[in-house]
């Protein structure tokens, strides 16, 4: 098995108001495949999912104990520069979340943010982004109208874009298709079968089935405490623990 | 790195040198001194009332100083009279401004139509915006003569001083009234309608006693912003600077409020001298009254909404 | 008397003091714009004042007037902004923000005549700025930062959190978050503050009578050390210490002051309400 791209040891992490989000969570994962994160609601998926681009540093008054590794460099270390951190470990959320501006000031902003102003430079990302999140051929003649008359569907793509744009290595999918419809779902799920290729996914799903669907290896969070973990094929067919398998047939959620 | 594909540009893989967190921290740290520059300032106006106004403190006894009289070309200087000037001033003004605008707040919040309210909410920020001199302007050529017709001796008085400042505070009484009015939950209204109270008996019993506490706010403001007004008393309370006999009438007696002093004499005045530091003395006295009346206030009023969740978890 | 009976009788009381409140304002306007529009003409407003201020024009008085405003905006704009944007972004909830908050609550009580008083001994005297436009800009800077702080912060909070975290998220500082997210989003507002504050300062006698307020000045100021004259100032004058100035001067004088003051209200409105139209989310 190749090293880890992420690997999490131990890892505890409290809010200020004493709440155990995670508690005891190891795993690790892979690079270039698709790592989906799923259990019920206040499990701390999203939690773990923003302490690999440490957006959790937003919170106040939080506590982290144990280690965050991205290539073997623990992100909590004193030397680490987190915004290219976060240029490597990029971010698409749960709704669409298009910044006010263009099209094309969407994907650049980023990169400009980072120091990059070569025009053609630019403009080649903006493709190739585009392109890699299925969009390209909807708006590449509109690059420069506002971002907020796409469609819903239109864009989560566009968000997803972005974060291509900046060549990450990791993309982290918090629920991306919670608010969209069945067609616009299935086109996000098409893509990731082609970004995999490129890049390590790690998703936390809108639903078991969409786990079971895109899936390569899946755990199981529950309460804050990784419950199981494992290759797809194996976990959602056969889980060993039983809270898996109750939570995969609907027994709670 | 693991992952196999076309080598990227170097700018976003390594980390970056720091030269973009070095004007980072530099911006950074003028935000956090603006930060306390407020305190800053308020700390310097005070320490320069004080250093040109504690003379007047030291070189004067306090009997002298909080006494009746206040003639400086006798070099006597009692606060006494200034201090009651201003205090008949404004206590008229609250007197008037307070039902006035109390009850205007009632009419615009429980009884307008709803196209009125739209067209007389501009008109009273109108007289928000209109300058302290053309008020007092106004009082000076208008209202002054007009209260003279009244019978009094001058149209010079308290009660003049008291009218225009009472129409200044209108403004504030009246907005934080209607918020105080607004922010009580339709469900007592309803409630007293449902059981057969008429409009009036709604309002009178029900609404403007739960607005009680804001309406209290708003008379403190209210004090605050009659206490701090020179130019529009300077204009039209006739500056006497003795103290109005105790009578029925003593409204319609001239009067020279704290603030009017300071104007009128400062000009007249050479650095240095007790009559400047005494100015400067006066100075003192009113911010120490208007930061006790805006501390409170501030205190009653709790942190207005200015408080933001920073939870970053939520998008 | 019967509760319907009390109910209406209240209710006539009401309206009538309401009245006496509202109509009142509109008198004010009105007399001031009917008994000043005479006096004002081309003339009046870009000639200075002859014989001992009674004929001629105000026209050193409205430039001085103008001079202020800048001023007043150069000096309380940036610190007032930063200030906004420390309590926004980056304060705590903690004791300090409190004591910030309360000196800003403190200064916006201030009576305007001890401004004047501390703008007479730390500018004038201290600095050794002299009575002079420095000195009066200083001093009404000073006194108009809170309200440009308090809605800027208003602004600026108003700016949806999630664009905020998406830029993060893309990789910007926080201070490149604030720079091209924040600030020109909460722009509009801003503004709106500022021009609210800078129609008050124009408008205010207290803080220049010791600071840089001129009877008469022959020429207009050269330099930012000079005095100038100012026409809230110009107008306590004239209605209180000229003999024999005639009334449609000060009628005119009133009037132009409140023209400025009031379309700079109208203009801050004007950019408050563009702005909610305009936003893109």
């Amino acid at each position: 098995m190749a090293d880890p791209i992420i690997a999490v040891h131990n890892l505890f992490f409290t809010y200020a108001d004493g709440v155990e989000a995670l508690r005891n969570v190891s795993l690790d994962i892979l690079p270039n495949e698709l790592f989906v994160l799923f259990g019920p609601s206040r499990s701390g998926k999203t939690t773990l999912l923003r302490l690999f681009n440490r957006l959790s540093d937003l919170i106040e008054g939080t506590r982290v104990q144990g280690d965050v590794l991205i290539d073997g460099r623990n992100v909590f270390a004193p030397d680490v520069n987190v915004y290219s951190l976060r240029r490597r470990i990029t971010m698409v959320f749960a709704i669409p979340t298009p910044l006010p501006g263009s099209i094309y000031e969407n994907l650049t902003y980023g990169l400009k943010m980072a120091g990059i102003r070569d025009r053609s430079e630019l403009a080649g990302r903006v493709e190739r982004s585009l392109k890699q999140a299925a969009l390209w051929d909807e708006v590449k003649d509109r690059l420069e109208s506002s971002a907020f008359a796409l469609s819903g569907g239109q864009k989560q793509r566009l968000c997803m874009a972005r974060s291509l744009a900046l060549e990450p290595e990791v993309i982290l999918l918090d629920n991306p298709t919670s608010g969209l419809d069945p067609l616009s779902t299935a086109t996000v799920e098409e893509s990731l079968y082609d970004l995999k290729q490129r890049y390590t996914i790690v998703m936390v799903p809108h639903s078991v089935q969409q786990a079971a669907r895109v899936a390569d290896r899946a755990a199981f969070m529950l309460d804050g405490e990784l419950v199981e973990i494992g290759p797809a094929g194996r976990l959602f067919v056969n889980p060993q623990n039983k809270r898996t398998e109750d939570y995969i047939t609907g027994r709670f959620g | 790195m693991a992952v196999a594909k076309e080598s990227p540009p170097a700018r976003t893989r390594a980390d970056e040198t720091h030269s973009v967190n070095w004007g980072e921290a530099i911006i950074e740290t003028l935000i956090k001194a603006a930060g306390i520059s407020t305190i800053f300032i308020i700390a310097l106006i005070f320490f320069f009332l004080l250093r040109e106004g504690i003379p007047a403190f030291l070189d004067i006894p306090l009997r002298q100083l909080f006494g009746p009289r206040w003639y400086p070309i006798e070099g006597i200087y009692g606060l006494l009279p200034l201090l009651v000037g201003s205090l008949m001033v404004t206590v008229g003004a609250v007197v008037i401004a307070l039902p006035l605008g109390i009850i205007t707040a009632i009419y615009l919040g429980e009884i307008a139509p709803l196209w009125l309210r739209e067209i007389l909410k501009p008109i009273i920020e109108i007289l928000a915006g209109i300058p302290s001199i053309v008020l007092g302007f106004l009082g000076w050529v208008v209202l002054a003569p007009l209260v003279q017709n009244l019978g009094a001796p001058t149209g010079l008085t308290a009660f003049t001083g008291s009218l225009i400042l009472a129409y200044m505070s209108l403004p504030t009484i009246i907005s934080i009234s209607e918020d105080a009015l607004y922010a009580v939950p339709k469900e007592y209204r309803d409630g007293a309608l449902a059981i057969g109270a008429t409009q009036w008996q709604t309002i009178w019993r029900v609404v403007v006693p739960a607005a009680r506490s804001g309406m209290v706010i708003a008379i403190m403001l209210g004090i605050g912003r009659a206490i701090g007004e020179t130019m529009a008393v300077m204009m039209v309370t006739g500056n006497a600077s003795n103290i109005p006999p105790l009578s029925p009438g003593m409204f319609f007696q001239p009067v020279r409020t704290m603030t009017a002093t300071i104007a009128a004499e400062m000009g007249e005045v050479a650095q240095g001298t007790l009559h400047y530091n005494t100015l400067f003395a006066i100075g003192i006295v009113l911010f120490v009254i208007s930061f006790a009346i805006n501390s409170v206030a501030g205190r009653l009023v709790g942190v207005k909404g200015t408080r933001r969740e920073r939870h970053g978890a939520q998008l | 008397m019967s509760r319907q009976q009390t109910h209406r009788l209240a209710m006539i009381v009401i309206t009538l003091v309401a009245a006496i409140a509202v109509i009142p304002i509109v008198f004010v306007i009105g007399y001031v714009v009917w008994n000043g529009i005479s006096a004002i003409s081309w003339a009046f407003l870009t000639e200075a004042p002859r014989t001992g201020m009674t004929e001629g024009g105000i026209m050193p008085a409205i430039v001085g007037t103008v001079i202020l405003i800048f001023g007043t905006a150069i000096v309380s704009m940036p610190l007032s902004i930063a200030t906004a944007v420390y309590l926004a972004e980056y304060a705590h909830d903690n004791r300090l923000t409190r004591y910030i908050r309360l000196a800003i609550v403190n200064l916006a009580g201030i009576p305007s005549i001890v401004y004047g008083l501390f703008g007479l001994g730390a500018f004038v005297l201290f600095m050794g700025f002299g009575t002079s436009i420095v000195a009066g800009s200083l001093t009404l800077g000073i006194m108009t930062m809170p309200v440009v702080i308090s809605t800027a912060e208003e602004a600026i909070l108003g700016v949806p959190q999630q664009f905020r975290t998406v830029s993060l998220s893309l990789g910007a500082t926080r201070w490149q978050t604030i720079r091209y997210q924040v600030l020109p989003h909460a722009l509009p507002g801003i503004l709106t503050g500022l021009i609210l504050g800078l129609g008050r300062a124009a408008g205010e006698t207290a803080p220049i009578l010791f600071t840089v307020a001129a009877f008469y000045l022959p020429e207009l100021p050269g330099s930012v050390f000079d005095q100038t004259m100012a026409l809230p100032y110009h107008l306590y004058v004239i209605a209180t210490q000229v003999p024999g100035m005639p009334l449609s001067i000060q009628y005119g004088t009133a009037l132009v002051l409140l023209l400025i003051v009031l379309s700079l209200t109208l203009t801050a409105t004007i950019v408050r309400t563009q702005m909610r139209r305009r936003r893109e989310w």
